[in-house]
């Protein structure tokens, strides 16, 4: 038995190792002196620096900040009417139909979604002179569709998992199926849609593919310009920002599972207390 | 703030069963229009021709006017020609074999990794089980392409691994590991690790540990209890973590644009260049359509494997 765990314990060891080293040793090499970026030759912070003058890089993380934000947002608000379809409604007319397209976007290879939507913009344009050229508008469009599924995925599970039975007695007591939802299930679900939030946003932010094929000229997304940079091989300057995102990421983590336990020691107290009360 | 929402909820409350109608409506619009309806494109821009014009495909339906005899026509045309050239040249079908290989071995290398982790987190102390899986899902957060180019440094010749190597005294002189096929294996068991451990914990995590108990007071051995309890009970798990490597490692493009080598081709790679280098849609609309076609069935599998989730989670 004992073995078993020792087991157990280094390949744990190994998948965390796995996972971390890589990112641990960009971080150690944006703090790099030379231009090599796999061989130490002394601590220097002007990679940051440099980054903070490349402007081509800084308005393309503006842009992609814009479109993560907004595509974020409307794919919440369709999620969520997705995600309430699928557990609420019980059986509607076209609902496997719905179902179907709600998951597949989630494996489906990005080249897929990248041409299609293109030539749907394109015949678009063709037949009803809309979108007029390709730029920040349709990023944003091909961007909420994939993601939206995501954020229907994350809602549909808080839903399926959480007690109905708030719900029904309010509906007992008369309420409005809108008003259900405002006053209970919206404020129950919030967790849900902040984690899908920012799952939607990241995954915005992380996608070279689909913004490759629908964006346009002067629509140049902060992923488009990573990779091509990357492909003309390593530079410090992409450790540096690696780094920035690193952290950005980190701190964000951690507030949010500071913000989550407190919630949690609350919602604890409060049981306890509407026990002793009751 | 409370005004508003209360004004809000009374509006919508009047509206009543026509809301109902709209929160239903309004996704499944967009889901056609923009997820739907781009696949019948594709579909028909596949049985064009490639032409130079703007769009670069010719139309397939054309109203002909023969003002003579004053009589009109719909003409359709299907060109299948690039499906043949899909089935008639090496390239593409070496493309299409490769990226299922390549895959292949992703999804395995996954579950090698992968389900010991998931193994050992949920039969640590459920106390500390959300922080490792949060170290888990980590990583995910960070940049994909991020994550990809942290590799090229760690296996280029003179890179970390050929920097070791050579100190340990294992070579002598760089070793490039960047640009082949294992740099590929690696870099996207990297990237979907999180994809495969995750459903492999929640059903391992379930799982009732007196089965086990109860395995071993009768005398069954850990292996053995292992292979005849726990991996049965974990296939649901395995199936959908495969699943969710498997289906995107196919069509993946950036992982073997960036590590791969120039031979690593892949049917996203394809795609792609059919696209941007040679601008011919037709024949990239094909190969999308013939993606399709290899991915329908793990595709099915996957939508039944989650709808029973769901029924599961009700």
């Amino acid at each position: 038995m004992k073995r078993r765990i020792g087991f157990l314990s280094w390949a744990l060891l190994f998948g965390y190792a796995f996972l971390y080293v890589p990112i641990a040793l960009l971080v150690v090499f944006s703090f790099n002196e030379s231009r090599l970026v796999t061989v130490w030759s002394g601590f220097s912070t002007k990679w940051y620096a440099e980054l903070l003058h490349n402007d081509a890089l800084l308005s393309a993380a503006g842009l992609s900040f814009q479109v993560a934000a907004v595509s974020a947002t409307l794919s919440v608000l369709l999620g969520t009417c997705a995600g309430l379809a699928l557990t609420r409604f019980g059986r509607f007319r076209g609902r496997t139909l719905f179902g179907g397209m709600i998951t597949a976007p989630l494996v489906m290879p990005e080249v897929i979604t990248g041409l299609s939507l293109l030539l749907l913009f394109v015949a678009m344009e063709q037949w009803l002179g809309w979108p007029d050229g390709r730029g920040v508008t349709t990023i944003t469009i091909a961007h909420t569709t994939f993601t939206m599924s995501y954020v229907a995925v994350v809602i549909q599970s808080r839903l399926a998992g959480m007690d109905g039975s708030l719900e029904e007695a309010a509906m007992d007591l008369g309420a409005r199926p809108a008003k259900v939802f405002f006053v209970i299930t919206l404020p129950l679900i919030a967790p849900a849609l902040v984690a899908g939030w920012l799952l939607a946003f990241t995954l915005s932010l992380d996608d070279v593919v689909v913004a490759s094929f629908v964006s346009g000229p002067g629509s140049t997304t902060l992923p488009m310009v990573i990779f091509s940079s990357v492909k003309f091989g390593i530079s410090p300057q992409i450790n540096a920002l690696a780094t920035l995102m690193v952290l950005v990421v980190a701190t964000g983590i951690f507030i949010a599972s500071i913000v989550m336990a407190r919630q949690d020691r609350q919602r604890k107290r409060d049981e306890q207390m509407a026990i002793q009360n009751g | 703030m409370r005004t508003v929402v209360a004004i809000l909820v009374s509006g919508l409350s009047r509206i009543g069963l026509w809301g109902r109608g709209v929160v239903v409506a309004v996704p499944y619009l967009w889901l056609l229009l923009f997820f739907m309806v781009p696949f019948l494109i594709v579909f028909g821009i596949s049985f064009s021709e490639s032409i130079i014009a703007q769009p670069p495909y010719s139309s397939l339906v054309e109203w002909l006017r023969d003002e003579d005899a004053g009589t009109s026509k719909l003409q359709i045309l299907l060109n299948i020609s690039n499906y043949f050239r899909l089935g008639g040249d090496d390239l593409y079908i070496l493309a299409y074999l490769n990226s299922l290989r390549i895959a292949a071995v992703t999804t395995l290398m996954c579950l090698a990794i992968g389900y010991p982790m998931a193994y050992a987190i949920a039969k640590a102390d459920p106390a500390r089980r959300g922080p490792l899986m949060m170290l888990v899902i980590l990583p995910f957060w960070t940049s994909f392409l991020i994550r990809i180019y942290a590799w090229i440094g760690i296996l280029k010749g003179n890179g970390v691994i050929s920097n070791l190597l050579e100190w340990v005294g294992i070579t002598s002189g760089p070793v490039e590991i960047l640009y082949s096929d294992w740099a590929v294996y690696i870099g996207m068991t990297y990237c979907y690790l999180p994809f495969m451990v995750l459903p492999l914990y929640s059903t391992l995590e379930k799982m009732d540990p007196s089965l086990l108990e109860a395995a071993a007071d009768l005398g069954s051995r850990p292996l053995k209890s292992f292979l005849s309890i726990t991996l049965p009970l974990s296939l649901p798990g395995i199936v959908a973590g495969s699943l969710l490597v498997f289906i995107p490692a196919v069509g993946e493009f950036v992982t073997p644009e960036l590590l791969g080598g120039p031979d690593t081709l892949m049917i996203g790679r394809v795609l792609w260049n059919e696209f941007f280098a040679n601008r011919d849609w037709p024949v990239a609309s094909a190969v999308a359509i013939a993606l399709l076609l290899v991915l329908v069935i793990p595709i099915m599998i996957f939508q039944h494997v989650q709808g029973k989730q769901a029924e599961a989670g009700r």
